[in-house]
């Protein structure tokens, strides 16, 4: 029978909850790492034991974990992430010239086809790899050193590489996005990028054509649809065909376009969840309810999911890398709250559990289905 | 490169709860050998070749700066802003006192 394993990244350390394909009754192990932030975790794709941890501290730094058997053992591989040359500046919050400096990293992306092989998103934005499992890290500085990037600037968090798409159908082709510079595409492996930020819009931009500077929160794609991808702009869901040559605004009747995950359903690639909040300046959702919006036309079309959510006083975020889909026949969907609550569905959306309810802040939330 | 009279020192170093677990060690108080002038610099090198792990997270792998929230203590002094080649006191050396890697009282 299958199984389900959920890896759960929070302000203080990580968890494993575990479950059968039914995803009723959940088996919690943790914390691991307590008292230290993790980040993110993700496992291989090709070989379910394996998985990477971006363990940060403000006081001892970053440190890469990772595990050979689905996270009973961990042992800590390389944190040496430098930069490939000079490192130049980008802009500051007030506008002037910043060096770039590395800080943490934001998310692991394991390869499709090579358990040793990683990339990694890093606060200032980079993009590093490995192909020996994490001993070596090595930049892909063509990303940094794009020439729009002295001109890149930090949203509130900081400037970090937060989402990295690896194409299932080409191997040399990588999408990623960086808050506040934009997306990025690369179709030769990550040594050019391009910006694929046409379409966006955001207020008080000086320049509305500009091609970079845009706070995008997440991308999503279907793996059936690698030129289809859907994003959470700071405001704004949106939506390419082609590739992020044009964006449209499929926000539609959400009833606030603010928030940070999106997701595609794992059989159903016009099918979109995200997690409205009430605005940039108030990070919990909207009238005290906590509802997945759900869209089964590719967007523009937004159905509220509440049924097992709580539908007062509720005063949550979900964060960026906090929400994620299995792959069993009813499509289960995963999402950790700024208040520890992790819910889980067993059917597409249509109806939540709670899993676990009192951990520390939920800062990403990766799921594995199992055989 | 160890020359034959190169003076080799026991020196006890006090980690903190966080970086005993990621060298895994038994106790937060471990030992390392230091040959020549016992300074934070060369205990700091030490005990990164004995514990590979904690490279980069007392200071920068390049620079060698000491990350902002740690602090080094001995013998009652707070050695943190010295520059890293300052001699730490004899009772170091000979392993009377221990060299403390303190975490910063800060954050949440």
């Amino acid at each position: 029978m299958s199984q389900v394993r959920v890896l759960v990244g929070t302000k203080k350390g990580a968890f494993i909850l575990t479950s059968d394909g039914a995803r009723k009754d959940w088996q919690i192990d943790g914390p691991y790492f307590g008292g230290l932030e993790i980040f993110h975790m993700k496992a291989s794709p090709v070989d379910a034991n394996r998985i990477y941890a971006s363990q940060c501290s403000d006081w001892f730094g970053q440190v890469i974990q990772r595990s050979n058997d689905g996270g009973q053992t961990w042992d800590a591989v390389s944190n040496k992430f430098l930069y490939d040359g000079e490192t130049g500046t980008h802009l500051w919050y007030d506008g002037t010239p910043h060096p770039w400096a590395f800080k943490r990293i934001w998310h692991l992306e394991p390869s499709l086809t090579c358990a040793d092989t990683v990339y990694a998103g890093a606060e200032d934005a980079a993009l590093f790899k490995t192909t020996d499992g994490g001993q070596t890290w090595n930049e892909l500085k063509g990303l940094r050193c794009h020439p729009s990037s002295t001109q890149w600037n930090p949203g509130a968090g900081g400037m970090g590489v937060h989402t990295i798409l690896l194409d299932p159908s080409n191997p040399l082709r990588i999408y990623i996005a960086i808050s506040a510079a934009g997306a990025f595409r690369t179709e030769d492996g990550g040594e050019t990028w391009t910006p694929i930020n046409k379409g966006l819009q955001s207020k008080y931009m000086p320049d509305p054509n500009t091609e970079v500077g845009f706070c995008v929160h997440n991308l999503a794609m279907h793996p059936s649809r690698p030129d289809v991808l859907f994003m959470q702009l700071h405001w704004n869901v949106m939506r390419t065909d082609n590739g992020g040559d044009l964006w449209t605004n499929v926000s539609g009747n959400l009833p606030t376009d603010f928030g940070f995950p999106i997701e595609v359903h794992a059989h159903e690639p016009n099918t979109v969840y995200v997690v409205p909040i009430k605005s940039d300046s108030e990070h919990y959702v909207h009238e005290g309810k906590l509802r997945v919006f759900r869209s089964r036309t590719g967007g523009t079309d937004w159905e509220p999911l509440t049924n097992g959510l709580p539908q007062r006083d509720c005063y949550v975020n979900v964060l960026r890398d906090a929400m994620s889909v299995d792959t069993l026949d009813g499509c289960g969907v995963y999402f950790g709250t700024t208040g520890g609550q992790v819910y889980a569905s067993a059917d597409g959306g249509d109806s939540w559990n709670t899993i676990v309810q009192n951990l520390p802040a939920v800062l990403s939330i990766e799921v594995q289905t199992l055989p | 490169m160890i020359t034959p009279d190169a003076t080799i020192s026991s020196v006890r170093v006090v980690l903190p709860f966080h970086l005993k677990n990621l060298a895994k060690t038994n106790s937060s108080e471990v030992t390392v050998e230091v040959v020549g002038c016992v300074t934070s610099g060369s205990i700091l090198d030490a005990l990164e070749a004995r514990y590979p792990v904690l490279s980069g997270t007392i200071r920068d792998h390049v620079t060698h700066k000491r990350r902002p929230l740690l602090r080094f203590f001995t013998c009652e002094q707070d050695f943190s802003h010295e520059p890293p080649d300052t001699l730490l006191p004899p009772a170091v050396a000979s392993g009377v006192e221990p060299f403390l890697i303190v975490g910063a009282v800060a954050g949440g």
